[in-house]
């Protein structure tokens, strides 16, 4: 039996403890808003927090799960937006959409521990999250307006 | 095609074809879209009070329900369909309500590609918008006793002139749906100064739901009692289990059975490719068990196909005389004279769509009916696949639309639809059939790896006098017929018969190629090869005359003038040439826009920095693109900014019009800088993200800067068009920094480092 907490609510999982945490969120808890892109953890559609930190759901265990606080993009703000999803809609990021949880999971790891990230640290934070509609230059944009309101 | 008709009457006549069944688990289990979708089969807008179109319902609460029939991947159709509706019915845009069409004949076309939804319908749109209005104010003169000419409207309220009295939508939809639909010519569109949203545009209905993770993709649905299938499919296309053995498969926790699926009887078209399905209680089992299979293959004949090989193949043909397809004058005779002739081979690899959603459906067939709920492009194409599969009538094929986590033109072919029917028939439950992104790469219709040879000779001032033109390429028709091995008529339009220039001499060639994978659209299609070929290759000449980029582009475009294609198959995209002429000084106009407002002349090259042009026609949309790149020591290729000026006609969403070409170029820079599947034995070498790599945030250009033409022609397509002239501007722009020319994509062949 393996005891976690998902968007702050205690769970339990008794299943196969191999199983990536990007499924048992999906297909066991209903949790869709985090995104099935590589199933590798090249592609940062899945990305959630555990513990506070961007993490590749695809490629993380439900052992590796064990005690953590796990948030997705359905327990970032208990209710209303979070600054960084207000910037995403203030500039209007989103194509398809498909990626963009993943992104923002990202980005709100990222202004967490870096109050004005400079263009290369979104580089550097944000480049192991694919967009194939190409929203780069507002993601960025968004980024960097969302530093500002949260400064 | 769209005629307006009474369907609330006929929907009493006829009577809702709901499954009970499928209805229950509609409403409980599957999650929404936006808006509605509570019954399979109507829409809200058919439930309305007032009807007039099969695309528009307006309720005495005054909600304006408006159908959405075409996929939403990204490009905003879905909002910007319905926003021709309210600005036509004058309808406050926060009173609007969206709804998802499921594929139905109803709707006209819904096939949505060739980035032609808001060309096609922006006529059936405003013609519903403006039907209804009409009656609004039909009704509220009579309440009045006023004549209806004396009565406007102003944002969901219709008004007297001269007394003021004023009605909203809600309390007048009642009476008005009592009235005769209006016959077309009746109508009275709104002059364009009175636009409230044509030309100012909105940002996507779904925004907030798309920054929540509400929005519901094709990965999300999920029904009662689903089941999660996994499949492995021959590697070679068109091979054949010869047997397979499921022991250590169904020791995985989880999975439940094993199901075959049948080949495709050739041509593949959009059947099941077959393989053995691996079917567990979540995705995960799924994706465990099918690793655990020992499947031994019949390959068949594509086993001999190899990617290398094939290359050679494709450049020996162009080598040698094609089918003509266009002629002007007499090019050899030219040639034969000797003097400054040059010539180059371009090659582009086939590529991969990778939309970030892979490939997934879900199907419930019950009590012999089909229902499924799909990311697809095209729903009435699923609905035949499928009823073709299962042995079904189409009307017993019910196909939800979902949100697409892109689609780039794979989701138009409902392969992976029809695998989650014939699984769920076969099993008697509801299927979620999910490919893992090496399905997604290695099952691709892919774009078609193209060789093309060009040949010019140069007269004085170095334009041309006379050009040939030869490419080679496996045709998109070959997924339909086996025999098939020349372009069309739809594939060769697109850049290659429709070259722009003033030259005496011309000949246009196609050359045949056998399909050894499935080949099928992705963004912009045949113009990402035809658009290289030709404007590199006009990158080249301008410096061999020694001449500037632009002015020897301009100088090759000529002065203004409308193309003639009498003798040439040329189908402009489906669209009218009376309406569409190919005008080049449009081309012209972008072409000088763009160079303007880049700064064209003023900027730094040569040092590892360069910027280079293009300009490209293609889905009846005038674009140029001038792309600035740094290439450092290392080889390393920056793009610091790129700009591109558009004529689309007229643009009814500037936002999501630049959206799409900001887009257009991350996604031209994956093609140009990695886009590349290869082929070892049949069998498609790339897999995931690793060795398919898509241009990341660190990759793309810093900035990309959209002009658009402010123009009242008719409106044309934004979705696709950015793409190709933006990689051969690119290539030139590598060619003005290094002086190493890229004639063969990707530019990873090119050894910059």
């Amino acid at each position: 039996m393996i005891e976690l907490k998902v968007n702050g609510t205690e769970q339990s999982f008794n299943g196969a403890p191999e199983m990536p945490l990007l499924w048992y969120l999906r297909d066991i808890l209903g949790l869709t808003g985090s995104k099935f892109g590589c199933g590798i953890g090249l592609c940062g559609a899945c990305t959630v927090h555990v513990n506070g930190q961007a993490t590749r759901s695809c490629v993380t265990t439900m052992k590796d799960t064990a005690g953590k606080e796990v948030t997705t993009i359905e327990g970032l703000e208990k209710s209303g937006l979070h600054p960084v999803q207000k910037a995403w809609m203030q500039i209007n990021v989103p194509q398809c959409g498909y990626c963009q949880v993943g992104q923002i999971m990202q980005a709100v790891a990222l202004l967490n521990s870096k109050k004005n990230p400079t263009d290369q640290d979104i580089d550097d934070a944000m480049s192991g999250n694919i967009c194939r509609c190409g929203t780069y230059q507002r993601i960025r944009a968004a980024i960097k307006s969302a530093a500002g309101e949260m400064a | 095609m769209n005629g307006i008709e009474n369907v609330s009457r006929r929907r009493f006549l006829t009577g809702g074809i709901v499954a009970a069944g499928a209805l229950v688990l509609g409403v409980r289990y599957y999650p929404r879209l936006s808006a509605g979708d509570e019954l399979p089969h109507d829409t809200n807008a058919d439930h309305a009070t007032l009807h007039p179109s099969v695309y528009l319902g307006i309720n005495p609460d005054g909600t304006v329900w408006t159908v959405a029939h075409r996929s939403e991947m990204g490009t905003t159709s879905r909002t910007t369909l319905p926003l021709l509706v309210a600005d036509e019915l004058d309808a406050d845009w926060k009173r609007v309500k969206i709804e998802q069409a499921i594929g139905d004949r109803r709707y006209g076309d819904q096939n949505t590609d060739g980035s032609h939804s808001i060309r096609s319908f922006y006529d059936a749109m405003r013609e519903a918008g403006a039907t209804a209005r009409f009656m609004l104010i039909q009704a509220a003169a009579q309440q009045w006793s006023v004549p209806a000419a004396e009565c406007e409207t102003d944002l969901h309220v219709v008004v007297h002139r001269s007394t003021k009295r004023r009605a909203g939508y809600g309390e007048l939809a009642s009476a008005a749906a009592k009235l005769p639909i209006p016959h077309k010519d009746e109508l009275k569109f709104k002059p364009k100064s009175a636009w409230r949203y044509i030309g100012k545009g909105e940002v996507s209905y779904d925004l907030e739901a798309l920054v929540t993770g509400k929005a519901v993709y094709g990965m999300d649905a999920r029904v009662d009692g689903m089941v999660y299938a996994s499949v492995e499919r021959p590697p070679v296309l068109g091979g054949k289990v010869k047997s397979f053995d499921d022991k250590e498969a169904l020791k995985v926790p989880g999975v439940r059975q094993t199901v075959p699926i049948d080949p495709f009887k050739p041509p593949p078209a959009f059947q099941p490719l077959g393989g053995i399905a691996v079917i567990a209680d979540n995705t995960w089992a799924a994706f465990q068990g099918r690793k655990k299979l020992n499947i031994s293959w019949d390959n068949g004949p594509n086993e001999t196909y190899n990617s290398d090989e094939y290359k050679k193949e494709l450049r020996a043909t162009s080598h040698n005389p094609c089918k003509v397809v266009r002629n002007i004058g007499d090019a050899d005779a030219v040639f034969a004279k000797g003097g400054k002739v040059y010539e180059a081979d371009y090659y582009v690899p086939l590529l991969a769509h990778a939309s970030m959603e892979p490939m997934v459906a879900l199907a419930e067939f019950k009590d012999g009916k089909a229902t499924l709920w799909a990311p697809t492009q095209n729903p009435q194409a699923a609905q035949d696949i499928v009823a073709k599969e299962l042995g079904i009538p189409k009307e017993d094929v019910i196909c939800h639309v979902t949100l697409l986590g892109g689609g780039f033109g794979r989701k138009s072919k409902p392969d992976y639809v029809a695998e989650a029917a014939v699984l769920s028939k076969k099993l008697g439950q509801p299927v979620k059939v999910v490919w893992t992104r090496e399905d997604d790469i290695r099952f691709d219709y892919f774009n078609a790896v193209a060789s093309m040879y060009l040949k010019a000779a140069l007269g004085t001032n170095g334009k041309p006098t006379a050009w040939l033109q030869r490419s080679v390429f496996p045709p998109i028709p070959s997924i339909f017929d086996v025999n098939a091995v020349y372009g069309d008529g739809a594939h060769l339009q697109q850049g290659w018969t429709d070259i722009p220039y003033d030259l005496p001499n011309l000949r246009v060639e196609n050359g045949p190629a056998k399909a050894h994978v499935r080949i099928g659209w992705l963004r912009s299609v045949a113009n990402i090869y035809h658009a290289f070929g030709i404007q590199c290759f006009t990158d080249e000449l301008a410096h061999a005359a020694g001449r500037d980029p632009l002015d020897y582009l301009l100088d090759l475009i000529g002065s203004p003038r409308t193309i003639d294609f009498k003798g040439v198959d040329y189908p402009n995209y489906g669209a009218s040439m009376d309406a569409y002429p190919w005008e080049t000084g449009r081309l012209r106009r972008v072409t000088e826009m763009v160079a303007e407002k880049s700064g064209w002349g003023k900027r730094e090259h040569g040092k590892g920095t360069g910027v280079g042009i293009a300009a490209h026609r293609s889905f009846l949309t005038y674009v140029a693109t001038v792309v600035e790149v740094e290439v450092n020591d290392q080889g390393e290729v920056r793009i610091p900014r790129v700009d591109v000026a558009l004529d689309a006609g007229l643009v009814v969403n500037p936002e999501a019009t630049r959206a799409q070409f900001e887009g257009a170029a991350a996604f031209g820079t994956s093609v140009a800088r990695t886009g590349e599947i290869t082929a070892t034995k049949g069998v498609i070498d790339q897999s995931n993200f690793q060795d398919y790599p898509v241009a990341r945030i660190n990759e793309v250009p810093a900035q990309t800067n959209v002009y658009i033409v402010d123009s009242d022609a008719p409106p044309a397509g934004v979705g696709e068009p950015g793409v190709p002239p933006f990689i051969a501007a690119f290539c030139n722009a590598i060619f003005a920094a290094t002086g190493k020319r890229v004639r063969d994509l990707p530019i990873t062949k090119l050894g910059l480092s």
